[in-house]
């Protein structure tokens, strides 16, 4: 069994928990580094994965944290996106001022969409999100001065410093560095007044304030770091995409950051980094599922006889062929986690680390979530 | 004029259509709570399951309308038994992915079952109109409208004047009140989840004339949920009424405004109303306890 005790304050503040969780982290980070010679066949998408885990260190501030849903942070990201190429290409503003200033500008529409939406709460604040969404698509469809309209807008590759990253090994480790710094600032962040007063607002609403918590002034910060935030991984992606088109900023890529922080698990940026990385690899395991089970199945029937091994790959494979599936899994896959396992991937890995470290006194109801049946919306 | 008639016209019946989902979703959420995204999804379902009985299995209208609403209303209160019931009580945001997650998974069903083609439903009511007083009146609107008024009639009734109905209300005022009182608080649940499926069925079927059926009819209910925040959530007459107001915007910004406003106008006009009324038209101020 290991416990953390903590016996000063210098530890209570420290980023990791002890000393085993530091060289845990050091050792996954020195992984992370080799990796590129290991898999470089994955590099486009271990670095997709990267820019995901940005976007969901974002949704999880506003989502996990401040308990606002959001189902607006496609159109961030767009935002981002299309700023970053507007000061990078068409300005000609060094590469990383531009990120800056689209994520200047992000966190001010931020705060455009979180000013309104402090007197909303809960579906209201989701749907006036969405609506938010689906007008600076609309925008960005319109406005081809800036955004190229539905032709869209080539993007050139990135050059930090004079140092061109246009490589894909270049790109991983910028994506890498933007990541972790990402996540640095974030928990600093979350371990700070701010943070507690976030997950205080979470928590309470009515409690928060009555402790003297501003609810307008933390709100809107949560709005703008987490659209700030979402603005640096727009610049990311509008380089990892190439081309910029307003079709790709709609609602389902809002939807699949939401599938990203709850499959993950809400409330921890481990969450939102394990969700990432779901959702970034999936595709890539459904395709290669796609060619691989129809004949794994036909081998196996093949037992029967020649012929029905044939029919079961053939029948599967048509099956497994449907351009319509892959939502579909992914929907199935988030169905069955909020049924069974509703604090995600993380709240199963804390499941299973407490069971070995308090092996054999594990107990099923610390996780035990409470359920209430209070009419609460609606009292008055 | 003749023009502006012609709207009034047009945009009540996509006004109605709009109104017929967001009364799915208010139906379901004064009863349980639960926010369901999947609704426009289901009216999807209703469509597609109606063309199904008519053009594959060549039942007559009216019998292919009465099983697709039967079938779906059915599969709304299965789904409430098997799925929806354990996660009541959970929070908000457990509830919307849920929902969401599901409707994935229709839309990904009706594209395996039915293709991903477009289809036409064929109807008594297709391709008609009416000339009155300088507006043509398609049949097809007509029965858009008749239809809502009628189904609106019938629930009226049915919640207001029958055993079931009132025991659905008190079920959804009171939970735990109700049980005291021997309501079956699931079994009146999943009524209500077959009730607004049918509904939704109903909206898929009067839509499919006007609009195509294809897998994402279901985006629809993205409107719905406009007009039922516009309305107050949890308002029946507000669903109605956001409904229509969402029709009517959509229509004039069509006709009257620059490209492009058509389908941002009833979200643009949605924000101006939530940011001056944060509880919708209709909406009771409530503040959450502690």
């Amino acid at each position: 069994m290991r416990f953390a005790f903590k016996t000063s304050y210098a530890q209570d503040l420290g980023l990791f928990r002890d000393r085993v969780q530091r060289n845990a982290y050091i050792a996954l980070f020195l992984a992370l580094l080799v990796l590129p010679r290991l898999v470089p066949e994955y590099l486009g998408d271990l670095s997709l994965v990267f820019i995901y885990g940005l976007c969901g260190v974002s949704l999880m501030v506003l989502a996990g944290y401040t308990g606002l849903v959001s189902l607006g942070h496609s159109a961030f990201l767009g935002i981002g996106a299309y700023a970053h190429v507007y000061f990078a290409q068409d300005l000609g503003v060094p590469w990383v001022v531009a990120v800056a200033l689209a994520a200047a500008v992000t966190a001010a529409a931020g705060v455009l969409v979180g000013l309104p939406a402090l007197r909303m709460t809960g579906v209201y604040l989701t749907i006036a999100t969405l609506a938010f969404a689906l007008i600076i698509q609309e925008v960005f469809t319109r406005w081809d001065r800036v955004t190229g309209g539905l032709k869209g807008k080539p993007v050139q590759k990135a050059v930090v410093f004079g140092l061109p990253l246009g490589h894909e090994v270049g790109f991983y480790f910028l994506c890498l560095a933007f990541l972790i710094a990402g996540l640095w600032l974030t928990s600093n962040l979350l371990r700070s007044p701010t943070g507690r007063a976030w997950v205080a607002i979470r928590d309470s609403e009515v409690a928060a304030q009555s402790m003297g918590v501003n609810l307008a002034v933390y709100k809107t910060m949560a709005f703008a770091y987490s659209a700030g935030l979402m603005g640096v991984a727009g610049a990311l992606f509008a380089h990892k995409i190439g081309f910029l088109a307003p079709d790709i900023f709609s609602v389902l890529l809002s939807i699949q950051f939401l599938l990203m922080v709850a499959v993950g698990g809400l409330g921890s940026l481990h969450g939102a980094v394990y969700g990432a990385v779901f959702v970034a690899m999936l595709p890539v395991v459904i395709s290669q599922a796609r060619d691989a089970v129809p004949v794994w199945l036909g081998q196996v029937f093949a037992v029967f006889g020649r012929e029905a091994g044939r029919a079961v790959f053939s029948l599967v494979d048509r099956f497994v062929k449907q351009p319509g599936l892959e939502p579909g899994i992914f929907g199935l896959i988030l169905v069955l986690f909020i049924l069974f396992e509703p604090l995600g991937v993380y709240g199963r890995w804390r499941k299973i680390t407490l069971f070995f470290s308090t092996f054999p006194l594990y107990k099923h109801a610390t996780f035990k979530r409470q359920k209430s049946y209070m009419r609460s919306e609606r009292l008055r | 004029m003749d023009i502006i008639l012609q709207l009034v016209l047009n945009g009540l019946a996509v006004g109605c259509i709009y109104g017929l989902v967001a009364l799915g979703f208010v139906l379901i959420y004064k009863a349980t709570e639960l926010v369901n995204f999947a609704q426009g999804d289901l009216m999807m379902l209703g469509a597609f399951t109606c063309y199904m009985f008519i053009v594959w299995h060549g039942f007559g209208y009216w019998t292919a309308v009465a099983l697709a609403v039967a079938s779906v209303a059915l599969f709304g209160a299965l789904l409430d038994a098997a799925v929806l019931r354990r996660v009541l009580g959970q929070p908000q945001f457990a509830v919307v992915m849920l929902t969401i997650g599901l409707g994935a998974v229709f839309r990904s069903f009706a594209s395996i079952t039915w293709g991903s083609e477009i289809y036409t439903l064929p109807t008594p009511f297709s391709a008609r109109a009416t000339m009155v007083g300088g507006v043509s009146v398609s049949h097809e609107y007509v029965s858009i409208i008749v239809g809502t008024v009628l189904l609106c009639a019938v629930l009226y009734v049915f919640f207001t004047h029958t055993r079931i109905g009132v025991a659905m209300q008190a079920a959804s005022q009171n939970q735990l009140a109700a049980y005291y009182m021997g309501i079956p608080v699931k079994l009146m649940f999943s009524l209500i989840w077959a009730i607004s499926a049918g509904v939704a069925a109903i909206a898929g079927v009067l839509l499919a004339p006007v609009s195509l059926i294809d897998t994402n009819l279901g985006f629809i209910g993205l409107k719905a949920f406009a007009a039922a925040v516009l309305g107050g959530f949890g308002s029946i007459p507000g669903a109605l009424v956001g409904g229509l107001t969402i029709g009517l915007i959509e229509l004039y910004s069509g006709a009257y405004l620059p490209q492009g406003f058509k389908d941002v106008a009833a979200y643009v006009v949605l924000l101006l109303v939530l940011a001056v009324r944060p509880q919708g038209m209709f909406g009771a101020v409530g503040r959450k306890k502690v």
